[in-house]
């Protein structure tokens, strides 16, 4: 009933799907083989050009332009690498892990592909510490491809070796970040690093570097397999393809889906075949795009395409997809003391404007939301928004953090000032709530509260 | 104290995969956490800055900055619940009262017996099968009141 061609979840079929033998019934590692007998790197890239694939880790940067940023081998020898984030930690999504657990050899292609087109010699598959069970599919995946020879010297006998490795990270949101994982790949703490030098030139362990997400690169077999006209046939001309996206809160069927780029919101929401409507037939009162850094836009805002372009917009960003509805019955600041709090957690510290503001905004949602608001906070959070962002600091945990903020006190103003008239929240009536939970020990709140 | 055996085997091939040996330092603290009590001891600290070559205090550094990382004792049992906003939206913070009142523990705290260490934790990506608690390294997404009942019940 769905009406349109899937193949991101064609193979995820059954309890196997994550095995060499599934993956090869369904047509799995051609598209790799085709590639070392029949085209030249270069070949690879160009079809991944013209596909118009845009990165899926919420930037939705052209995959294939990336590709070209890397140097030319013949004039610099350096060793080259391909990273993978699969540090999936925004929170509201969900979707890299759907791969990692139900199609792992997909992304292993992708990775032999890529790394084929880039010449890279390895490739590091950094994935959140949390997700065991999506490593352990994952390492799983990879003994058997090494041993099929499809992993290693000599790839299918075509000359082109290629290693990959799998790397687990510890729990940081900012090893999402490109340059704050390479930090943290190569052991450090996570801290991102200024741009310049960007990873293309200067990139793991200084060497030339290209970081793509999961998801992405598991596009990659298919565009080589079926070529880029086939792709373009889906979704919208500046967003072609399919995504998965992921679509939690109060709906009746959470999940994530795959749907064509462009698909409106509200069909996501609403058809029986994606999330099948609010819990209860309840009314939407505000919806996050594509997770928390894209910040609440009103409930009335749904009837969007859900590609690039068409979020933006409308005034927010696509981001990972990851669809997030709040009911009526929700109060949205507390939903935005969450995710002020989140980022306050998450910020490494090294930005002054990060480090302060982060903290700075999630102090004053927080009183906000239990009664302790005062008059002035709304063009203070503006304020520190502003002071925060855009493009004030090494990264753009910044700017993640700072847009939730702007678009509060933008599309949800009378609620910030009811609560700051009434002194406090109706609907969470229960006086400090569960949200308010500090990450620090009782002990060094305590001793910060008498400092 | 210095490394198990069977660890510095498995460091010494695990630096294989890198060109520089300290990118396989956050890996090892994970294995080190896993097999060794639970949580980042100073010697342990102390075997790894000898191991990779580098300063205590920049396994310190690393180890503290990232939030699997444990760098106290811990109960029996870590119950870790995810507040983060799907979760919230579905529930979490029942959950999260109810497994205080199960275990007796605070959050961020353990249990006077010992037994339970509490925590909450930011997403944990199960955010579409909402709400989720983390019980000693394992997810239980979708869970019940019920189910939390019976999970903490049968911890040891």
């Amino acid at each position: 009933m769905s009406g349109f061609e899937t193949y991101l979840t064609s193979r995820m079929t059954g309890p196997d799907s994550h095995t060499l033998a599934s993956y090869k019934k369904h047509g799995g590692y051609v598209a790799l083989e085709r590639a070392l007998k029949e085209m030249q790197p270069a070949e690879v890239t160009e079809s991944v050009k013209a596909s118009g694939l845009r990165g899926r880790g919420g930037a939705g940067f052209p995959t294939g332009l990336k590709w070209t940023f890397m140097p030319d081998p013949a004039k610099d020898p350096r060793s080259r690498y391909l990273a993978i984030n699969a540090d999936e930690s925004e929170p509201g999504t969900c979707k890299d892990r759907v791969i990692m657990d139900e199609d792992p050899h997909g992304l292993l292609e992708g990775i032999l592909l890529a790394c084929y087109a880039m010449k890279c010699e390895a490739s590091y598959i950094y994935v959140r510490g949390e997700y065991r069970h999506q490593y352990d599919r994952t390492v799983a995946a990879l003994e058997e491809a090494r041993a099929a020879g499809l992993v290693g010297k000599n790839i299918l006998g075509s000359g082109f070796d290629c290693e990959i490795y799998m790397h687990k990270g510890a729990g940081a949101y900012i090893c999402g970040e490109e340059t704050g994982m390479m930090e943290s790949l190569e052991g450090k703490r996570g801290h991102p690093r200024p741009k310049p030098p960007f990873p293309a030139g200067f990139g793991l362990w200084g060497q030339p570097t290209t970081v793509n997400n999961v998801e992405t690169i598991f596009n990659v077999p298919f565009i080589v397999d079926k070529g880029p006209e086939w792709y373009r046939s889906m979704g919208v001309e500046s967003s072609p393809g399919n995504f998965l996206v992921g679509i939690s809160g109060n709906v009746n069927k959470p999940g994530v889906y795959e749907a064509p780029l462009g698909t409106n919101a509200k069909v996501l929401l609403e058809a029986d075949h994606f999330a099948g409507g609010m819990t209860e037939g309840r009314k939407l009162k505000a919806w996050f795009t594509g997770g928390s850094s894209t910040g609440m836009m009103p409930g009335e805002t749904v009837d969007v395409g859900m590609d690039h372009d068409s979020v933006k917009a409308a005034g927010t960003m696509l981001g990972t997809a990851a669809m997030i509805m709040l009911d009526d019955t929700q109060c949205v600041v507390r939903a935005m003391q969450i995710i002020a709090r989140f980022y306050d957690h998450e910020t490494c510290g090294q930005c002054s404007q990060c480090r302060e503001g982060c903290q700075w905004l999630h102090q004053i949602f927080k009183r906000i939301e239990e009664g302790q608001g005062r008059d002035g906070d709304i063009d203070l959070l503006t304020s520190i928004g502003n002071g925060m962002a855009p493009g004030k600091t090494i990264c753009a945990l910044a700017d993640a953090a700072a847009i939730p903020a702007h678009l509060m006190v933008k599309h949800f103003r009378a609620d910030l000032e009811e609560h700051i008239r009434d002194g406090g929240c109706k609907i969470n009536k229960t006086g400090k709530c569960a949200a308010g939970h500090s990450h620090k020990a009782p002990a060094t709140e305590k001793a910060e509260a008498q400092a | 104290m210095a490394l198990p055996a069977n660890l510095k085997a498995e460091f010494t091939e695990l630096i294989t995969h890198y060109p520089e040996s300290r990118a396989g330092l956050i890996p090892a603290l994970h294995r080190c956490q896993e097999d060794l009590g639970g949580w980042i001891t100073p010697d342990i600290m102390e075997d790894l800055a000898e191991f990779f070559g580098i300063e205590p205090v920049e396994v310190y550094g690393v180890a503290s900055f990232y939030p699997m990382f444990r760098l106290t004792p811990r109960g029996t049992n870590v119950i870790k619940v995810c507040h983060n906003i799907s979760c919230d939206l579905r529930g979490a913070d029942k959950v999260l009262e109810r497994a205080k009142e199960l275990t007796g523990a605070e959050v961020h705290g353990t249990s006077a017996d010992g037994k339970f260490t509490l925590e909450v934790v930011e997403c944990q990506g199960c955010c579409t099968t909402a709400p989720m608690i983390d019980l000693n390294d394992t997810f239980h997404e979708n869970v019940t009141l019920e189910q939390l009942e019976s999970l903490i019940g049968g911890c040891k």
